[in-house]
């Protein structure tokens, strides 16, 4: 076990260096340098300063040189800084967006599994009868429905015609700093509600869709039938004995969903004027800001690469098949 | 005939525009200080060092924490700020301003003429990642011979150069002496010399400022100013109505269909100026469908303007006749126009040749159709219903316009730069000086640079140097009137329309006046009445 992680961990380095060698390059494909926002269609900005400015960024050196350059900063744990005009560290712009965009989505989905796994157990357990068909079709009109729009629609409802809610941003933009702590809370849970609300709705689907047919799967097998032998009661066939092995597959989607966490979505974040991650990204591809996206790049993969072996060193822990299996071996 | 007419009701509209300010707010109230105002934004500011921003959000917020040794009024005259007064020497090399005294930065230090030149080294630095510097190269001598006067000598006479004195230059010395400006915590923490002070700043999120109490021009009566970045419009909008925000820049369409509800006529004011921007269509002068200027001319008379601007900007705007807007003091409203003439148009193109000899519906002229492409960005939904009705137009006299639209950066460095375009749709954003030098003079249609059509005309060359020599502004009129009498006649582009800024501010603010310059020109006197005010800000 121990050498197949090390073996594992062993051949996460190359791929990572793939990824970001990649990357870079195809960063570089798309036409446009991060001085455009500054100079293009600027009266002011003469060819001697453009050079000025590239030379500054170090554009002027060949593609390799650059990502040589890149490469040897990371290896010192050192980003880089932003190419936009702030010149902040990338750690520093990141850093500060963080912790926004974990939060929203790790209650997003604390909330997709408290709502999911039981309606899809729910379902299976009551295969194809008004509730299963009633539920998927609800899951699905969420998963359908554009974000932006029942986000708006929301916003609407109980921002602007029963002002309940506040609309956007994260917490209010007077008095909040002589709140008390639970007045604080309060307010931050009052501007969290509607976009963690929509975020979970769209991953509904996802989720308990899964549930139903892993659990519909389980349901069928012979030990069920033995624990229903067995005079168990239903609520303990179902909650000991099926849901436990049910989850097995959903430990694989929740370790891939671990670069989700910070991934962070434009839509939600631009609708609900959150400062969070996928902003902080949409502006530098926009910006051609090269080491904040590589940066950014670094920390998902870095997770993706985290969640995968997570996700597999769980699925051994929990399913004794597969760790007798590898000591089998 | 019909030019007086339109020209009559540019002058109605002018009015409209200004008579709307006086409609509210007798002069004899006594104005209160207190309350502040939440202004929506989508972007959020870069760096509040001026001379390293290229944003506008960046530049809004520094207006107000610094301010220039120059700075345009309500009527865009460029009056004193920092400076009391200035000379321009008779051969009008020398600029010396007079510095006002007593003024000094948030933090107690004295501004001195030292400060300025500091600035003026910083922004020529090669190291100085700015794009502002083109301006500041034209200087030959800067000096500071004494704390309150500044004066530099320009190579050549240099008119435009007075107005580039403003805030990108003020930075203080004592704080950035000898450090790289580029790391410099000013950027986030700036320490100005302007009405308001920064409060805070989170990132992406608000941007809260304070009035400065010690301004030198006397305190702002609002205490406070508070921007919030809401990238999205329809958010921003539900924020508005929410009550979430006081100042918000509106859509032609939120003008005029979604704001007539007695909620906004209860608690917002709308308002509306002309914009300091125009939208044409540009002709690439190097292809040989558009070297002909009655071909040209025959689109633009096939063009009707005043059916963009209603179908377009719900009526939000006005026809463009030249590259300026018409209620700046150096328009020229005698120009020739084009108004909306079909038939001229035909007439104009048989004249140029063009001839449906085949039949088919379309022009043709020695066995080529006349057909082309107009390129324009990706994302400009009006630039986008512009081209259709302009397409619509031209198939009625017989000209094929395909149009194809393209992201920005593709646009730019694969279209524009390298010249690989037919014609395009595009806006330029308008100076408060009247130098168009960048986009009209023939040395600038080199790769990257403004006057990518390739426009070329020896007295507009010579009338484009002469203007940026001419200090008076009388002699500087009549120049720039007759380079819109060429750029009438010559049409390499057809100006389109100058739409209109449409602003919605809470009824409690008092004091805004539309002018040329726009609302925000007067900020500092903007002020609410002691039993209206919403914010308490300490």
């Amino acid at each position: 076990m121990l050498l197949y992680l090390f073996r594992r961990i062993l051949v996460m380095v190359p791929t990572f260096l793939g990824i970001t060698f990649i990357s870079f390059m195809v960063m570089h494909l798309a036409p446009g340098e991060p001085m455009g926002l500054q100079s293009d269609f600027n009266p002011k900005m003469t060819p001697e300063v453009r050079e000025r400015l590239r030379a500054q960024y170090g554009l002027d050196k060949p593609l390799y040189v650059q990502y040589f350059r890149w490469l040897k900063g990371l290896v010192e744990l050192d980003l880089g800084r932003s190419f936009s005009p702030d010149r902040r560290p990338v750690w520093d712009k990141i850093k500060e967006r963080l912790p926004v965009t974990l939060l929203i989505n790790l209650l997003s989905i604390g909330l997709i599994l408290v709502v999911a796994i039981p309606l899809g157990v729910a379902s299976a357990v009551r295969q194809n009868s008004l509730f299963d068909q009633v539920a998927t079709v609800t899951v699905f009109v969420f998963y359908a429905a554009p974000a932006f729009w029942v986000a708006l629609l929301l916003m609407l409802l109980f921002g602007v015609y029963l002002g309940w809610l506040p609309i956007s941003g994260l917490h209010s933009l007077m008095g909040y700093a002589h709140m008390g702590t639970w007045e604080r809370l309060l307010d931050n849970a009052r501007h969290l509600f509607l976009p963690v609300l929509v975020s979970a709705l769209g991953g509904l689907a996802g989720m308990s869709r899964y549930t139903r047919s892993s659990m519909l799967e389980v349901l069928r097998q012979d030990y069920i039938i033995t624990a229903r032998a067995k005079g168990l009661s239903e609520r303990r066939v179902i909650y000991r004995h099926a849901l436990r092995n049910a989850l097995l597959p959903l430990i694989t989607i929740l370790g891939l969903s671990i670069p989700g966490l910070i991934g962070g979505s434009v839509i939600f974040e631009s609708l609900f004027a959150i400062p969070g991650v996928g902003q902080l990204m949409w502006t530098s591809v926009m910006a051609r800001d090269y080491p904040v996206l590589m940066g950014n790049l670094v920390i998902v993969s870095v997770l993706t690469l985290l969640g995968n072996l997570l996700a597999d060193i769980g699925y051994a822990l929990a399913d004794p098949r597969i760790r007798t299996g590898t000591r089998g071996e | 005939m019909r030019a007086l007419r339109s020209l009559a009701l540019i002058i109605i509209l002018i009015l409209q525009v200004i008579s709307c300010s006086y409609s509210w707010g007798s002069p004899h109230e006594h104005p209160d200080f207190g309350d502040s105002i939440v202004v929506g934004s989508i972007g959020d500011a870069s760096t509040l060092i001026p001379m390293l921003a290229s944003d506008a959000t960046s530049h809004e917020i520094a207006d107000l924490i610094y301010d220039g040794l120059v700075k345009y009024d309500k009527d865009l005259n460029l009056v004193g700020d920092l400076a009391e007064s200035w000379d321009v020497s008779p051969d009008g090399l020398t600029i010396t301003f007079h510095l006002r005294k007593g003024v000094r930065w948030e933090d107690g230090v004295p501004f001195t003429s030292k400060d300025v030149l500091f600035g003026f080294h910083l922004i020529v630095d090669p190291k100085t990642p700015t794009a502002y510097a083109g301006d500041f190269m034209e200087v030959s001598k800067a000096e500071a011979p004494d704390p309150y006067t500044f004066r530099v000598t320009y190579k050549q006479p240099f008119a435009p150069a007075l107005s580039s004195w403003g805030n990108i230059v003020v930075l203080p010395r004592h704080l950035l002496r000898g450090k790289d400006i580029t790391k410099s915590p000013l950027g986030r923490r700036p320490v100005g010399l302007g009405p308001f002070k920064l409060k805070k700043w989170n990132t992406q999120e608000s941007i809260e400022l304070v009035c400065n109490k010690d301004y030198f021009g006397g305190r702002p009566y609002l205490n406070g100013y508070i921007m919030r970045i809401i990238p999205d419009p329809a958010t921003m909008f539900l924020e508005l109505k929410s009550g979430g925000l006081d100042w918000m820049g509106l859509s032609p369409m939120q003008y005029q269909r979604q704001t007539n509800t007695r909620f906004f006529r209860e608690n917002f004011h709308k308002y509306k100026y002309l914009s300091f921007s125009y939208t044409y269509l540009g002709y690439n002068l190097r292809n040989p469908l558009f070297k002909d200027k009655r071909v040209r001319q025959a689109i633009s008379y096939a063009i009707d303007k005043e059916e963009i601007i209603r179908g377009v900007l719900l009526g939000y705007g006005v026809a463009a006749t030249g590259p300026y807007k018409p209620d700046a003091w150096f328009y020229n409203p005698n120009v020739r126009r084009y108004p909306y003439d079909p038939q001229r148009a035909r007439e104009l193109l048989r004249e140029a040749g063009w001839v449906d000899r085949n039949h088919d519906g379309w022009l043709d002229k020695d066995g080529r159709t006349f057909t082309f492409t107009v390129i324009t960005n990706q994302g400009n939904a009006l630039r986008d219903r512009t081209a259709q009705i302009i397409q619509y137009r031209l198939k009625q006299v017989g000209i094929q316009m395909k149009i194809r639209t393209l992201e920005w950066t593709a646009f730019i460095n694969d279209f524009i730069d390298k010249r690989r375009f037919e014609a395009v749709i595009l806006g330029w954003t308008l100076g408060q000086d009247p130098d168009i030098y960048d986009i009209w003079h023939s040395s600038k249609t080199g790769e990257k640079q403004l006057n990518f059509i390739g426009y070329k005309n020896p007295e507009v060359d010579r009338l484009l140097v002469q203007g940026r020599r001419t200090f008076d502004r009388e002699k500087r009129k009549r120049i720039y009137w007759r380079i819109q009498e060429i750029l009438a006649e010559d049409q390499p582009y057809t100006f389109l329309y100058v739409p209109m800024s449409l602003p919605v501010i809470h009824k409690r603010f008092r004091g805004i006046h539309p002018a040329p310059a726009g609302i925000s020109y007067n900020f500092i006197r903007w002020w609410v009445p002691k039993n209206e005010q919403k914010y308490i800000m300490p």
